[in-house]
């Protein structure tokens, strides 16, 4: 029995271990046949392409960049004419998908959380109606949602001639809702400058009012003090020097309205169907979030004579938000890549000005799409590290 | 000692409860008027949803017109569905030739048998259908669609079209993913760091970027990275396109339920001396496919909503073959009732199916940490 608790090695001959049946070596194998695999696949892709775009004649390279574009673009953030470079309209693209982005990540966001909270209703009829429009929205298409508003609803507005008016400044018609442009005068410098100190204020107001709680436990009307300080001192300053802003408004000229603002109807579509579509999964987000707060957290909360309001702002959500962030970032990173559905009604995003037409009148097929693809990884890292960074802000700090 | 003659000496029958705490009275007093705010709210409502229902029921059902062959027959004043009506066989098939749709049909109703015979608990031989959905039905699939052998003639793809042609891409779309995907997420969760590097990168590339721009990529671009002489159907690009970008979705899928599997069952597989692809073969797949059904489902919605963006690429599916009607001079002006056939239709698959999912959430609800 002692011979036993020898070590086996001993008595069993050493024997050597066949290549496969090492698993080091087999995964070191193992990885350089899928290198071997893949830049191989590369390599033949590569090829392949550098033939055909030989065989048509097409130069590689990013020269195309600099050269005149050459067509309109109905929406532009920054300086745009036909004779501006291919590169211009890339940004000409990018920004009108930032914009639209934007837009509707804040429309979302709002009516989807006003939606997942009205679920939760205690009122029947509210609940209900809410968890219509969650399903009823997040069960149809995306896209046809936006043809739904674009072509049934919007292309069915009078003409300008005819247009809806509103107190005589707004105007909605087929080509858009116009509204009266702000043009701030000189001495506007001021307003800006006041708002300026009152965000610094406010922000200060802010920490001190933290910082006090924490020690004396005593609270400060912070919030409404900040919301006064920032509209009223930019008020006060607009006031003092003199109201120093004109209003550009808009006027029906021939077929057409000219100066003021305008909302294009293909912008207004799709940022109301991106909007609704997102906040009915966003209202999902938000309900189930709400529900995995455990009842005994209310109840501990209404034991010690919170009010109602004061149990949700202070106990619920804080906690719930934990749960919501993680989902709602890719809520928000889908937003952004269906943004670029606005090729199918002609908003001038990113896919529709720069994969669509510069990729059609340059043939740079390979280097459009590999700039639109790098593009939205590069929105998606910067969205997700945001939101990481506040995740970790306001994840639950434990001993 | 004490006089008994005031004690009641039965007991009373039990008061009923008020008239307003119980019955639709009392119901409608906690559901809707439970205070000032709630009352407010509960007549707010009510206003929005009659002006809003109100007409639309008087124009979709009242006041629409359902049969005819023209617009002529569109006189009431509401909805038109003629408009749907005539050309319903349309938007089912496309331009599949008329006389052959039945083989559509055929495939179609294959596929949904088989579909309900896994889905029906009761049912016995469940091993041999999913061998059959899986092995046999794509190849029957395709020669009853395709045609080419058999005595049946080749159809095209550029004449699939409507319903048909989105189901096709979003049931191949989801089944060609699956193996990638679960390829993809066993390469992730491995300990080799060049396989797992690659797997990741694959992964989160796809997942960064719109359907859209793969769809572009595929459609442009695939011709190019094959020598001239191969070409590919338009529809076979989009697949192409379809499966690679579904794939990486499927790995996440397959990945969270790999990892909600416990530690111990990979040991205990280890400890019985399986090797890699055993164990995952035999211990842990079957357990995690279990958990991966419901998320299965949500990716295979989410596909099937998506299939509508071929339109950009030029496929007529049922979305893009109602845009194209719309176009019609003869049909100028029916915009909203395309729109809504589109979209019942969408909403009738993608609900039944989110109410399945939820269905099978709660019942495999009994596994692993719920205990």
């Amino acid at each position: 029995m002692q011979n036993a608790n020898k070590s086996p090695s001993s008595r069993v001959p050493e024997q050597k271990t066949r290549f496969w049946h090492d698993p080091a070596k087999r995964a070191l194998a193992f990885q350089i046949l899928l290198v071997l695999v893949v830049v191989g696949f590369v390599g033949m892709i590569v090829q392949n392409t550098l033939n055909n775009l030989e065989s048509r004649g097409i130069t590689t390279g990013f020269d195309f960049l600099s050269q005149q574009a050459g067509f309109g673009i109905t929406q532009t953030l920054i300086e745009y004419t036909e004779s501006s470079s291919y590169g211009t309209t890339f940004v000409v693209g990018l920004l009108n998908t930032i914009l639209v982005s934007v837009l509707g990540i804040i429309v979302a966001t709002a009516l989807g959380f006003l939606m997942g909270v009205a679920r939760l209703s205690n009122n029947w009829l509210v609940a209900k109606v809410a968890s219509a429009f969650v399903e009823v929205f997040r069960n149809i298409p995306l896209l046809l949602q936006i043809f739904f508003w674009y072509f049934a609803v919007l292309q069915a507005l009078p003409s300008p001639r005819k247009s809806i008016e509103l107190l005589d400044t707004f105007y909605l018609n087929v080509r858009g809702f116009y509204m009266p442009q702000p043009v701030p005068q000189e001495g506007f410098g001021l307003v800006w400058l006041a708002l300026v100190i009152a965000l610094i204020v406010s922000y200060l107001v802010i920490r001190w009012n933290a910082k006090r709680q924490d020690e004396t436990g005593q609270r400060f009307p912070a919030y409404w003090t900040a919301s006064g300080l920032i509209v009223g001192l930019p008020l006060l300053a607009f006031l003092v020097s003199g109201a120093p802003l004109e209003w550009d408004h808009p006027v029906l000229k021939g077929f057409n309205f000219r100066g003021g603002m305008t909302i294009l109807p293909e912008l207004a579509a799709l940022w109301v169907a991106l909007s609704i579509y997102t906040a009915a999964f966003i209202a999902e987000i938000v309900r189930s979030g709400i529900e995995a707060v455990s009842k005994g957290q209310t109840e501990a909360a209404s034991a010690l004579g919170l009010s109602q309001g004061k149990v949700l702002r202070l106990v619920v959500i804080p906690q719930a938000v934990r749960v919501i962030i993680p989902p709602l970032t890719s809520q928000y990173l889908n937003l952004i890549k269906n943004s670029s559905l606005a090729t199918a009604i002609g908003y001038p995003d990113l896919v529709s000005v720069f994969a669509g037409t510069t990729l059609n009148q340059t043939g740079q097929a390979i280097e459009v799409i590999f700039m639109t693809m790098l593009v939205y990884l590069t929105l998606s890292l910067l969205v997700s590290a945001f939101m990481n960074w506040f995740n970790s802000r306001m994840a639950l700090v434990e001993r | 000692m004490s006089d008994l003659s005031k004690v009641r000496h039965e007991m009373l029958p039990d008061l009923p409860p008020p008239e307003n705490t119980t019955g639709p009275v009392g119901w409608m007093r906690r559901h809707l008027f439970s205070s000032v705010t709630n009352t407010v709210l509960t007549l707010f409502t009510l206003y929005i949803l009659y002006i809003l229902l109100v007409p639309t029921i008087d124009w979709a059902f009242i006041k629409a017109d359902w049969f005819g062959e023209t617009r002529d027959a569109c006189t009431s004043g509401g909805a038109c569905w003629v408009f749907v009506t005539t050309r319903f066989s349309q938007f089912l098939y496309g331009f599949y030739p008329e006389e052959l749709t039945w083989r559509i049909n055929l495939a179609f109703i294959l596929l949904a048998v088989q579909l309900v015979w896994l889905m029906i608990p009761k049912l016995p031989f469940k091993g041999i259908v999913s061998v059959l959905v899986l092995f046999v039905y794509p190849v029957v699939a395709f020669y009853l669609l395709y045609g080419g052998s058999f005595g049946l003639d080749v159809v095209e793809t550029h004449k699939w079209g409507g319903l048909s042609l989105t189901l096709v891409l979003a049931v191949i779309g989801i089944v060609a993913a699956l193996p990638f995907g679960v390829l993809l997420a066993l390469g992730r969760r491995s300990e080799m760091p060049i396989v797992k590097s690659f797997c990741v990168v694959y992964i989160e590339l796809w997942r960064g970027v719109p359907l859209i721009t793969v769809l572009f990529m595929a459609s442009v671009m695939l011709p190019l990275f094959v020598p001239a002489e191969v070409t590919f159907d338009k529809l076979l690009r989009a697949l192409i396109g379809i499966v690679m970008f579904q794939s990486a979705y499927m790995a996440e899928v397959v990945r969270g339920g790999l990892q909600a599997i416990p530690k111990g069952q990979y040991e205990a597989a280890q400890a019985l001396g399986l090797n890699y692809w055993k164990m995952m073969g035999l211990i842990v797949l079957p357990q995690a496919l279990k958990l991966m059904i419901p998320g299965i489902v949500n990716t295979f919605i989410a596909l099937f909503k998506d299939t509508s963006l071929v339109l950009i690429i030029g496929l007529f599916d049922l979305l893009a073959i109602v845009q194209a009607g719309l176009t019609d001079p003869k049909w100028l002006g029916y915009s909203v009732e395309g729109y809504a056939f589109v979209a019942l239709m969408f909403w009738i698959f993608c609900f039944g199916m989110s109410k399945y999912s939820q269905h099978l959430e709660r019942h495999f609800h009994t596994g692993h940490g719920s205990r």
